[in-house]
């Protein structure tokens, strides 16, 4: 017996439909008149992995988080493996900037991991070995085996990111939404998580990507999305050149 | 064993226990003590200290109704609790008013209410069991009561654990998963009413803040493990429980006020010790 979070959890995905499909989006948070995104579109296909760029402001994480189904689109639609927000939930995984998670709750590493199986899990049930081998294994490959019995609050930045990832790993989404994962964080962990998101892309998993990291950008990425004040801008090598000495 | 001339230990602890009213009185107290516990980690961790101080104050006014109608107080004081549970849940979704400010609007005209209803009858003497508790006036009754709302309170803890845990820390987390996080936050301030009303005979309406919040605060300096933080909260409580009953009963001081500072005194043992070996960490 399941009870999963949404009842939609078992919609199969549409064949052949991209990994993430925006159209004409506009989004504005909850009270506030003006929106932050102003009818942006875009395309993302299966197994590639885009950068989001923009400077602050821009709708970056409003974006993102439309995505992963946190705001409501006032116009527009959001198609993930061809279904609506939160016809799969399961499938995608977001990543939030740092700052939104309690770090001084009592928990430890091991037990956040394994919040990416909850959804898997559903009401009442109990996570089995199984879901505490996978919670373990991305641990390893995070390199934070040591650490997995600390209290979130005693990582570095770097750390608590990689742990963020690994729960997006234990997941097992198809689609990574990662906010600003390079921001502050050390060359350790920046290593790590390119490895990480390379190998995922080997395995057909799709992620966007905000980041201020605009250097190497073409060979990293097989597509840039840039945002300006809400609207898609066409990406140019001025970003470069503008961002990334900043 | 303590063996002083004239003063025998066994004897002393085992003379209270002699007169039922005082076994039922321990007995409540011990139950109270553990469910205000085991809630009070989500009222300090989720910082909804204020909400519970709130919940409390405004269940007089039912009380109140209940008293002057003849109808169980329990009743009286659940169906308050309920109403301002659902209210403050009401408000803050909105989103217009800041959700403190609300709190501070609400709690003190329902608390007004009451003491304007009590106002309106002669003896006064059945209304400050209220305001500050009377647990040698447990009731049979009521200590049922209070076991069946306690194992209510602490099976939906704990069935709904890795969800409340989650949404305690990143709600962001949970929504993406499809959790509705407001409809939990609802079910913790529906549980927070009914752990109210069992604490309202024990320590009354203005201290129950102090079983939800202290014990809980203080077994958060000790430990980093949520259900190992119910379990020393609920400990510090049953034993505070204990000693301020005891220290009631041969001193004849208020119980209930004696339970609470029993309580302030283990926070402040957490806290010197938490004081002391950061300092020793350092």
């Amino acid at each position: 017996m399941r009870f999963a979070y949404n009842r939609r959890y078992y919609a199969d995905p549409l064949s052949g439909a991209p990994a993430l499909e925006v159209c004409d989006l506009t989004v504005a948070h909850p009270g506030a008149r003006h929106p932050v995104l102003h009818g942006v579109s875009l395309t993302l296909q299966t197994g590639t992995r885009v950068a989001l760029v923009g400077p602050n402001g821009s709708g970056k994480s409003t974006l993102l988080k439309a995505i992963a189904g946190l705001l409501r689109p006032q116009q527009g639609t959001i198609r993930i493996y061809g279904l609506p927000v939160g016809g799969c939930h399961h499938r995608v995984a977001y990543l939030p900037q740092r700052s939104e998670i309690d770090w001084r709750f009592p928990i430890n590493v091991r037990r956040l991991v394994l919040a990416g199986r909850y959804v898997h899990l559903g009401w009442l049930r109990w996570p089995g070995k199984a879901d505490w081998q996978r919670v373990d294994a991305a641990l390893e490959r995070l390199g934070l085996e040591a650490l997995a019995e600390r209290q979130i609050g005693a990582l570095s930045g770097g750390q608590q990111q990689r742990a963020l990832l690994a729960r997006a790993l234990v997941q097992e989404a198809d689609l990574l939404l990662l906010d600003e994962p390079l921001t502050g964080v050390d060359a350790e962990t920046r290593a790590t998580i390119a490895t990480v998101l390379d190998d995922l892309k080997q395995r057909g998993k799709t992620s966007l990507i905000a980041t201020h990291h605009l250097d190497r950008l073409a060979d990293e990425y097989d597509d840039i999305i840039a945002l300006e004040d809400g609207r898609r801008r066409a990406f140019t090598n001025d970003h470069v050149l503008v961002h990334a000495g900043g | 064993m303590m063996e002083i001339e004239g003063f025998d230990l066994l004897d002393w602890l085992l003379e209270p226990l002699r007169f039922s009213f005082m076994r039922t009185g321990l007995m409540a107290a011990i139950l109270v003590g553990i469910i205000c516990a085991a809630l009070g980690a989500y009222v300090v961790l989720r910082r909804m200290a204020f909400i519970g101080d709130a919940l409390a104050h405004t269940v007089l006014p039912g009380l109140v109704v209940a008293y002057l109608n003849r109808w169980n107080l329990f009743g009286g004081a659940i169906t308050a609790g309920i109403v301002t549970a659902l209210g403050i849940g009401w408000v803050s979704r909105r989103g217009q008013i800041r959700e403190d400010t609300a709190i501070g609007v609400i709690f003190t005209a329902m608390f007004a209410l009451g003491i304007l209803l009590m106002s309106t009858v002669r003896s006064f003497r059945d209304f400050t069991h209220m305001l500050f508790g009377n647990i040698l006036g447990v009731s049979r009754a009521d200590l049922t009561l209070i076991a069946i709302i306690g194992a209510g309170v602490i099976t939906t803890l704990a069935l709904l654990h890795k969800e409340l845990e989650l949404t305690s820390y990143d709600h962001i987390h949970a929504q993406t998963i499809g959790i509705n996080a407001d409809r939990l936050r609802f079910t913790l301030l529906i549980l927070l009413a009914f752990t109210v009303v069992t604490s309202i005979q024990v320590v009354g309406v203005i201290l129950t803040s102090a079983l939800l919040v202290t014990p809980a605060a203080a077994a958060s300096l000790i430990t980093n493990n949520l259900p190992r933080m119910m379990l020393v909260a609920a400990l510090i409580a049953v034993f505070s429980a204990v000693a301020g009953l005891y220290v009631s009963f041969y001193t004849n001081v208020a119980s209930g006020a004696a339970i609470v500072l029993t309580c302030t005194a283990c926070f402040g043992i957490a806290w010197a010790m938490s004081v002391i070996r950061h300092q020793v960490m350092r």
